[in-house]
């Protein structure tokens, strides 16, 4: 059975809903700058993709913004986005056929610094009554479920930064069970003092603070990544459900697979280029089939060379167009791979392939990354490729829909 | 979905009092309760003031003064029980292909206790608003990413397949062996070691419990704070903890001669799209979880020997539940035993599914199933036989165990002797 895309709900820097986010994504629209959320000066990563045009009130009723979390208020609204793309109305589904499951990557942060403020300033008669769970890294499937009427099975994973795509791999599943419709993905948000120092210790972060200069995944002048917020939720279903309602539909998920890297140290090689010929074993495709790559970017030298040779091993020296629209939004944790998914089933339907922004690519890395203007190409699949801290590899392959 | 079948092989588990399965399946058969006043800071301030703390030294278990210091303690829970998993299970790691390894480990609130106290020192006690990261430890991000927890069992056990943490709140104890079993049935990986740790005894966890009234204050008597069912219980006892196991393909493991203590069965999550925290008493989603983990088990209500209940003692899920086993199992929830391990060992969020999992495959091993503690006056609302008090002699190869928690997960698992399910 096929297990396809019928809507997608964006929160994004670089634009609220699928329209907004494809036109700036096209039109290489970046959206990094220093931080307006709190000073950011006496901190040594001060830029960050944050969303500035979303307002609360204009989408969710006032009783849910004291109980909710800024990532959980996003991932609400872009639930409702996707559903409205996909055409579909969840009550009209059976009961327990439609479920969500998301991808977490640090919970409601925020909400939980506010509260540790109260706990540790004022003392424990002061934590909010939502802290038990606002925060939590169940928190918005919990209230996704509830706003939509979804009683279906529902989960929440949590991968580092390849989490949205193993939340979207276990909706494939469940609808391989039985389940007719499950949302997917991942919104996240913690640009907040208490989860940028948490981030800081990464050793991760870029401390440039030219916009233009300060995320160059690919490129020599490589020196860590800017953090932003938001990400996407997708409409998966059931083909035979989606073709029955005479659904449109995005494109297929074709394959998955996910693997870990072995602890430092050990003389083992790393897994990512298994991850990526294993998603194309489950989707019973050759490379060759592969129109374009949305790399996952670290911009970290040694993780730029390591994802630079999975994918040249798989594919060939300068074998695939590779891509990674996050250098204009910054990467969103968990939220940054589901919105690749995004943007590569619309690559798939439109024929373009959007631009990395800002990198000069560096030759020795032999990839063909699309830089500059967005490239007209005609890819029948796409691969997604997400990695995170802690050896975390995770790939999805994507595959147009049949044009009969 | 393939044919594939998934078997436990390996059982590991640090529970509140002494860690380790024989001390943890002592305590339940004898009855006795692991809760006390909380000793890890001073609770005074706090409307609930007891806990089910584990008495854990991790040196003793084997983890090194850098494994220590880089790991919160529900982390260290979670590597130390993942080793004692592998050990039982007698395979040979390194005789297996580590891509056909993965890693599924639930928790509720991840490394709550790490943040707590780091958030108190870079915030200097709350006076900072912009907190100071010149004195952030160098490993705060494995606190701020739970996925370290995965992370770190993969390494310890040397598993390069699919590894992810999954926390559903409360259910993510259960659901994290569902979605193992569904990774193995599905052909991703053969062997998977999953299970779930939390370790949330911190004020923060406290105080935000305390704030919906949702833990007892029943500060006078620790030994019998947690009462599920029973008339006089008046809220939950929080717990810590971890139980990891091996989870198998079946004929892997009959091929190498393996133990295995149980078949993962049947497994389903529902939710209730209904509040975050409350539950309509009716049981109707928790019902229909049961009712399809045991169709996927093709296992009947009468099949089903023992009841591992979610009982955390707060009224609403005592009756929810209740309400649910009679919706689910019909007559046969009369005579089934059915209990709840909480009463001695506490609510330890996203972990205690995995502990009650363990509680449930060691009954199948001893027949023996484990008693409902402090439960003297049953509420009348709650009317099934819940074991008050004493373990009993029960021959059990069949057991359901359900979880429900903050969210509106609703979760069951089904275990069985792989000779009872119809293939």
């Amino acid at each position: 059975m096929s297990v396809v895309v019928t809507g997608l709900g964006v929160a994004a820097p670089t634009g609220l809903g699928v329209d907004a986010y494809w036109a700036n994504t096209l039109a290489g629209v970046g959206a990094l700058d220093r931080i307006s959320r709190f000073d950011p000066s006496g901190y040594p990563a001060r830029l960050a993709g944050e969303i500035r045009d979303f307002v609360d009130e204009d989408h969710l009723p006032g009783r849910l913004l004291p109980q909710t979390d800024r990532m959980t208020r996003l991932a609400l609204v872009a639930a409702d986005w996707a559903f409205a793309d996909a055409e579909l109305t969840p009550s009209d589904l059976p009961d327990y056929d439609i479920g969500v499951i998301t991808a977490s990557h640090s919970g409601g942060f925020e909400f939980g610094q506010n509260e540790l403020r109260a706990l540790w300033s004022k003392g424990g008669q002061y934590v909010s009554a939502y802290q038990s769970f606002a925060w939590f890294y169940a928190v918005n499937s919990g209230q996704i479920s509830i706003r939509n009427g979804l009683r279906g099975p529902s989960s929440v994973v949590v991968s580092d930064q390849a989490g949205g795509l193993d939340a979207v791999a276990q909706a494939r599943r469940q609808i391989r069970n039985g389940t007719s419709v499950v949302l997917a993905g991942a919104v996240d948000a913690s640009i907040c003092p208490w989860g940028w120092v948490a981030q800081l210790t990464s050793g991760r972060l870029s401390e440039h603070d030219d916009p233009r200069r300060a995320y160059l995944p690919f490129d020599e002048d490589a020196a860590g990544h800017v953090p932003g917020e938001g990400g996407a939720l997708l409409v998966l279903e059931d083909g035979a459900h989606a073709a029955a309602r005479g659904a449109r539909v995005y494109g297929e998920i074709a394959g998955h697979a996910s693997t870990m890297d072995p602890a430092p140290g050990r003389d083992r090689a790393p897994t990512l280029q298994k991850a990526i010929q294993r998603a194309l074993a489950d989707a019973g495709a050759v490379a060759d089939e592969i129109g374009v790559v949305f790399a996952d970017a670290a911009a970290v030298p040694e993780l730029d060379r390591a994802e630079a040779e999975a994918i040249t091993k798989v594919f060939g020296p300068r074998g695939v167009p590779v891509t990674a629209p996050k250098t204009g939004t910054g990467r969103l944790y968990s939220g940054a791979a589901p919105l690749d998914l995004a943007a590569a089933l619309l690559s798939l339907r439109e024929g373009l392939i959007p631009p990395t922004v800002n990198t000069r690519p560096s030759e020795r890395y032999e990839l063909d990354l699309v830089t500059g203007e967005p490239r007209r190409a005609h890819p029948r699949a796409a691969l997604v490729v997400a990695r995170g801290h802690g050896g975390f590899n995770s790939a999805v392959v994507l595959r147009a829909p049949d044009p009969s | 979905m393939t044919n594939r079948r998934v078997v436990i092989t390996g059982v590991g588990v640090t529970a509140p009092g002494t860690p380790g399965v024989k001390s943890f399946w002592d305590l339940l058969t004898a009855g006795r309760t692991a809760t006390r006043r909380i000793s890890f800071f001073d609770p005074s301030p706090f409307r609930s003031q007891v806990a089910a703390e584990v008495d854990f030294d991790a040196e003793l278990h084997g983890l090194s003064p850098q494994e220590i210091r880089r790991m919160d303690r529900a982390a260290q829970f979670a590597v130390v029980t993942a080793r004692q998993a592998v050990e039982d299970s007698g395979l040979e790691f390194s005789s297996v292909d580590p891509d056909r390894v993965g890693v599924t480990i639930g928790s509720a609130v991840g490394a709550t206790m790490g943040l707590d106290e780091e958030y108190r020192t870079v915030s200097d006690g709350g006076r900072l608003e912009l907190v100071d990261h010149r004195y952030a430890v160098p490993h705060l991000y494995n606190y701020l990413a739970p996925s370290s927890f995965a992370t770190e069992v993969a390494w310890a056990v040397g598993a390069e397949g699919p590894s992810t943490v999954v926390s559903t709140g409360c259910t993510s104890g259960l659901d994290a062996i569902g979605y193992a079993t569904d990774v193995i049935r599905e052909g991703s990986a053969d062997v998977m070691v999953a299970g779930a740790t939390d370790a949330p005894i911190s004020p923060i966890t406290v105080a935000c419990f305390d704030a919906i009234k949702a833990t007892t204050p029943r500060n006078d008597d620790p030994e019998h704070a947690s009462r599920p069912f029973d008339a006089s219980r008046n809220g939950f006892v929080l717990g810590e903890g971890a139980a990891v196991f091996v989870l198998e393909e079946l004929e892997s493991a009959r091929a190498r001669g393996a133990k295995v203590y149980a078949e993962v069965a049947g497994y389903a999550t529902r939710s209730n799209a209904f509040h975050m925290t409350g539950l309509k008493p009716d049981g109707r989603e928790m019902a229909e979880a049961i009712r399809v983990a045991l169709a996927q088990a093709r296992l009947n209500p009468e099949d089903i020997d023992y009841v591992n209940a979610h009982g955390s003692g707060t009224r609403q899920n005592d009756r929810h539940e209740t309400a649910a086993f009679k919706r689910s199992l019909g007559e046969h929830a009369y005579r089934v035993p059915v209990s709840s391990i909480k009463s001695m060992v506490g609510h330890s969020l996203g972990a205690i599914g995995s502990i009650e999992v363990a509680a449930s495959v060691l009954a199948m091993q001893h027949d023996v199933v484990p008693p409902t503690a402090n439960l003297h006056t049953p509420d009348p609302e709650c009317d099934l036989d819940y074991v008050p008090l004493v373990a009993r002699d029960w021959r059990t190869d069949a057991v359901l165990s359900v979880g429900s928690g903050f969210g509106g997960f609703q979760s069951a698992v089904v275990l069985a002797d792989p000779g009872l399910v119809r293939s």
